[in-house]
């Protein structure tokens, strides 16, 4: 089936959906998700998003920058940080107008809390700038905005899932999807696509991450010739639920809550005297390893306590509400009374495809981007993470640059026709792609793929990285791709094909995941999530710069380097 | 430990009517019961079909029958269960089955889209955000916690009776709007649920309540509904 836009937006969290807003009435709009629109990833978000509201204490924008820069290790592009910051306040209250239900202080103003890494007077003290809906901020945010786009009568296309890109002479002019419910294939032509397809957390074993988080759009981008950002950079986040990865967000620590090793000892003042427990996660995440290694792991074993036991029932309840429930469901823990056993988990993607500040899609270092085709939220790499995201920052980025996205959308839509695809049928190398996959008698599942990827990466490229361990992994990673060519399917239906979907699903995250290791091997420092055992110093001489990455096939990625942009602050060693 | 779990089976384009399937499982006292269905998909029939996303209870969409109650499978442990090496699992009642343990969730959303599920507010919004108490916020907050599961209205038995009754979920949705202090839409949301099909289809029978998977406390909230019914109706006489 034929479908014409303006604009397909693939992904249906908060990046497409404030995009699409931002498109107006007067574009014909579609959204298309792999899972129905209120299932997507975003609505996960716990503990809040920033902004220098200054509504609890005194707050500047540059004070925002700052510590965004310096969480990212200073490989954020200051440009794009500072576009980050100083929208943020506007972006809050255009969320509230909207109706998100924030919580709110004695006076009737947004409320506010204190978050990993965000300080006060360019790191002086810890400072409450995260704005939260409980610990429910992704959440009640995706609702809201989901439900404008009702208003707004937006065409959602849900549960279909993104196959190819369709691009003509450097243009990118719509996609093909695949619809689960009848396994029939549709075109979206448009004039613009947007990618905002979130991250691939799916990657490793431990994961906050939905089982929807595979990098779908990460991956096909890539093979259509958009280059890919500082892959090697992927955020693990300190307090997982032991052995499941389930996510307890920082604003536990915003509240009061402690990290206590086996001694019941708050480790994190030895490590970072200043804001503690509210040190950034790439360096707590090491803590905490660091703790376990050094054996203050609780009972011996790879984690250490969260303890939130002395900040009372009723801040608990009013504040904490859906972490506890996490904890009482799934570690069988009463927050009020005993401690939460935690380990780090694999949480968010610094890196992505390759965007400017406007959304567009960059296929090289020369700034070269394919027309009509835009990226942003955790798809996309701006970069304002840099090489460690600020918790609370991810909400923020994906709305700014969601809107942005929109914004130069619908700029270049009135610039252009509908471009020709001169009779071919877009459609055809998707149906190829399936037949071949479908009539496939090899022996390999994807399931058995997955789980041995999932287990190299967790144990090789996650917190600690090193050479000879790196090595090994490409080599790995090369074969497990070459045994995806004699994947077969065991479900030959149309409706609902899991076993199709997954089969597609794992290319994509070894495509990934290669890039992932290939920047970690090529990168001799230490910088933010990015920690080499062999070279445990950051390198600002050489390696200053973001990391690129080309597709090439069944051979490892071309990897390219270009320089960080620095406006206001130059890079300092990064003590908290 | 051994489980078995017999599961709800039917394939649109090959079954004529409904069967159940066994499968048995070595499972662990704190194995979800997703992760059971995951493992029976990947290990033993790739073609069981069935919703999940984020696997802890968040996005919404793994809401079915377990053990004739309803539940969220990754929100369900083996050893939350008394049988726990039995499991019958079904799909959500109310709703047609497209495939095994997946219905067809669109009349259910329908009736979302219809209480219009958005602030109303035509006055110009000021410059920062607007102003609202936070006793007003919190006490709207047990609604927020809804993740459109649909479990509150596959269970209620007015649904089940009464195709255009719009459902606890939706009317749960109609209750944060009417009660946020920032809505000014109050009254035309009054008159559209102020009927049989609306509001005063509920019967109080708490089944909604029971099921929530997010502990909201879904009945005591349609009930501040028809009390707001009543007294603007008494401000008006």
């Amino acid at each position: 089936m034929n479908h014409q836009y303006d604009v397909v937006i693939v992904g249906s969290g908060l990046a497409g959906l404030r995009a699409a807003i931002e498109l107006g009435e007067d574009t014909r709009t579609a959204i298309i998700s792999k899972v129905f629109a209120t299932r997507s990833h975003s609505g996960a978000a716990q503990g809040g998003i920033g902004a220098a509201l200054g509504n609890e204490e005194e707050d500047h924008w540059k004070w925002h920058m700052f510590d965004t820069v310096k969480g990212s290790d200073y490989l954020g592009d200051q440009d794009a940080i500072e576009i980050l910051t100083r929208d943020a306040p506007r972006t809050i209250f255009e969320l509230e107008h909207m109706g998100v239900p924030f919580n709110r202080t004695d006076d009737g103003k947004i409320a506010q809390r204190a978050f990993g890494g965000h300080t006060s007077n360019f790191g002086k003290a810890a400072i409450k700038r995260a704005c939260y809906a409980a610990d429910r901020t992704g959440r009640v945010i995706l609702d809201t905005l989901w439900e404008k786009c009702l208003q707004r009568g937006i065409d959602f296309f849900n549960e279909y899932q993104i196959m190819n890109l369709t691009v003509r002479d450097g243009q990118c002019c719509g996609v093909t999807a695949y619809e689960l419910a009848t396994g029939e294939l549709h075109h979206f032509h448009s004039k613009s696509v947007l990618l905002a397809t979130g991250g691939a957390g799916k990657i490793y074993r431990t994961s906050s991450n939905a089982f929807a988080s595979t990098g779908d759009g990460m991956a096909i981008a890539f093979r259509a010739g958009a280059a890919l950002e500082d892959m090697e950079f992927v955020q693990f986040h300190p307090t997982g639920i032991y052995k499941l990865g389930i996510l307890i967000s920082e604003a536990v620590r915003g509240e009061g809550g402690i990290l206590r090793n086996n001694e019941g000892e708050r480790f994190m003042e030895r490590y970072a005297p200043t804001i503690k427990d509210l040190a950034p996660r790439d360096m707590v995440s090491r803590c905490i390893l660091r703790e376990i290694q050094s054996g203050k792991g609780i009972e011996g074993k790879d984690y250490v306590f969260l303890d939130l036991t002395h900040l009372g029932k009723d801040l608990i309840a009013s504040k904490l509400g859906e972490i506890s429930g996490f904890a009482r469901t799934y570690a069988g823990v009463d927050v009020n009374k005993e401690p939460i056993p935690v380990q780090p988990t694999c949480h968010y993607m610094m890196g992505g495809i390759a965007t400017d500040t406007d959304s567009r899609v960059k296929i090289d270092d020369q700034n070269q981007t394919i027309a009509g085709l835009y990226a942003a939220g955790e798809c996309a790499c701006v970069s304002v993470h840099g090489a460690n995201r600020l918790g609370c920052n991810s909400l923020l980025d994906v709305l700014v640059f969601g809107r942005r996205a929109g914004r130069s959308m619908r700029r270049y839509i009135h610039t252009i026709g509908l471009p020709s695809l001169a009779g071919d049928d877009p459609t055809a190398e998707t149906a190829e792609q399936i037949a071949k996959l479908m009539n496939s008698t090899g022996k390999e599942r994807s399931n058995i793929i997955r789980t041995e990827m999932q287990a190299i990466m967790m144990d090789n490229v996650s917190v600690f990285r090193h050479k000879d361990a790196l090595r090994k992994v490409m080599d790995k990673l090369s074969l497990l791709k070459e045994r995806c060519q004699n994947i077969s399917i065991q479900d030959k239906g149309r409706c609902f094909n899991r076993d199709l979907l997954d089969a597609m699903e794992i290319t994509y995250m070894l495509d990934l995941a290669e890039a992932i290791t290939l920047g970690a091997l090529n990168r001799v420092e230490s910088r933010g999530a990015h920690f080499r055992e062999d070279y445990p110093d950051r390198d600002d001489q050489n390696w200053l710069v973001h990391s690129l990455f080309r597709y090439a096939g069944q051979e490892p990625p071309q990897f390219l380097t270009k320089p960080v942009t620095i406006t206001d602050f130059e890079p300092k060693e990064r003590k908290y | 430990m051994k489980s078995t779990f017999i599961i709800y089976r039917y394939d649109p384009e090959v079954d004529t009517q409904c069967r159940y399937q066994e499968y048995s499982l070595e499972t662990a006292p704190t194995d979800k019961i997703l992760d059971c269905l995951n493992r029976i998909r990947w290990e033993q029939d790739p073609t069981l079909a069935y919703r999940f996303s984020c696997a802890h209870g968040i996005c919404g969409s793994d809401a079915m029958v377990i053990n004739g109650r309803i539940e969220l499978a990754c929100q369900k442990l083996i050893r939350d269960f008394r049988t726990a090496n039995n499991f019958v699992i079904e799909p959500l009642p109310l709703f047609n089955v497209v495939k095994d343990l997946i219905v067809d969730m669109n009349p259910f959303f329908e009736k979302h889209r219809h209480i219009r599920p958005y602030l109303i507010n035509d006055t110009d919004a000021p410059e920062r955000e607007r102003l609202q108490e936070a006793d007003n916020q919190q006490f709207i907050e047990p609604a927020l916690r809804c993740i459109l599961c649909a479990s509150c209205t596959a269970a209620c038995p007015i649904s089940r009776a009464n195709p255009d009754y719009f459902g606890p979920a939706a009317l749960l949705r109609s209750f944060r709007y009417l009660f946020d202090s920032r809505d000014a839409a109050t009254g035309s949301r009054l008159a559209q649920i102020d009927s049989s099909d609306g509001v005063w289809g509920c019967k109080t029978m708490w089944w909604c309540t029971d099921v929530c998977p997010k502990g909201i406390p879904v009945t005591k909230c349609l009930g501040q509904i028809k009390r707001l019914v009543k007294e603007k109706e008494k401000d008006r006489t």
